[in-house]
């Protein structure tokens, strides 16, 4: 599957668009890491735990909108967008979309 | 009296290991700036048509930085008269060069020489009981292009 976040894809042509394919997940930061992080916040520095687990998150968001777009038969995600929202205390949602579309070689 | 012992021991913590943490990021920022400078990153959304045969995906790169306890309390005196918070301005450059530096090692692992559309992401999270930032995200993300000899399917 051919993710983009381009409108085009050089050397190929979009041969059928399929509308919007999206994907999305929720996630809370476990105590411990909490606890890590409430330490950083008088030092400063990098919080890797959180860096790692946003970045899963992104990952389990970017499998779920492939498996949408395989579903409408497109072998192609385009202008793909990501959006990060603290939708409680604790709490982000990660959220992904773009257009499913066939791309063909040019 | 207690209490402000520990403000200022606080304070002072944050002084010295946020000032210590800081300068060493940017030393290693500057390193691999000038380490990856080949890998090109454009904010554009067509690229030109020598990238015409490229093979085409998704590159991101992510960081959370979070804030020390003397930012905190520099920004919130800050906030009293208005004006620019540089506590927070490094902050912030900090986290977006480093998203950006993450994005192109992992373009360079792929074998992409330049990275298009770039677009960043920014968010707060794990706030400090809501009143002040507790610490950012940026997620940088763009459509790296890879020759195509280097393709990987």
């Amino acid at each position: 599957m051919l993710i983009s976040n381009m409108e085009v894809v050089p050397g190929k042509k979009v041969v059928k668009h399929l509308g919007l394919v999206q994907g999305s997940t929720v996630r809370a930061k476990h105590a411990g890491r909490d606890i890590m992080a409430g330490l950083k916040n008088i030092f400063g520095g990098e919080l890797k735990g959180y860096t790692e687990l946003l970045s899963e998150s992104r990952d389990e968001a970017l499998s779920r909108l492939q498996q949408q777009a395989e579903l409408l038969g497109a072998n192609a995600i385009l202008n793909v967008r990501f959006s990060t929202s603290s939708i409680a205390a604790g709490a982000s949602e990660i959220f992904v979309y773009g257009s499913a579309v066939v791309v063909e070689e040019r | 009296m207690g209490q402000f012992g520990v403000f200022l021991l606080l304070l002072t913590l944050g002084y010295v290991f946020g000032r210590m943490a800081e300068s060493r990021h940017y030393r290693s920022i500057h390193k691999r700036e000038a380490l990856l400078r080949r890998v090109l990153v454009l904010p554009d959304k067509m690229p030109p048509i020598e990238f015409q045969q490229h093979n085409s995906t998704l590159g991101t790169g992510s960081v959370v930085i979070s804030v020390d306890y003397f930012k905190t309390i520099a920004a919130a005196l800050r906030g009293l008269v208005g004006g620019r918070v540089n506590a927070y301005e490094s902050l912030l450059d900090r986290a977006r060069r480093e998203a950006i530096l993450r994005m192109q090692e992992q373009a360079r692992l792929k074998g992409a020489s330049a990275v298009f559309n770039l677009k960043f992401e920014t968010s707060r999270i794990g706030d400090n009981a809501g009143k002040a930032l507790g610490s950012v995200e940026v997620l940088a993300y763009g459509t790296a292009l890879i020759p195509q000899r280097h393709a990987t399917a």
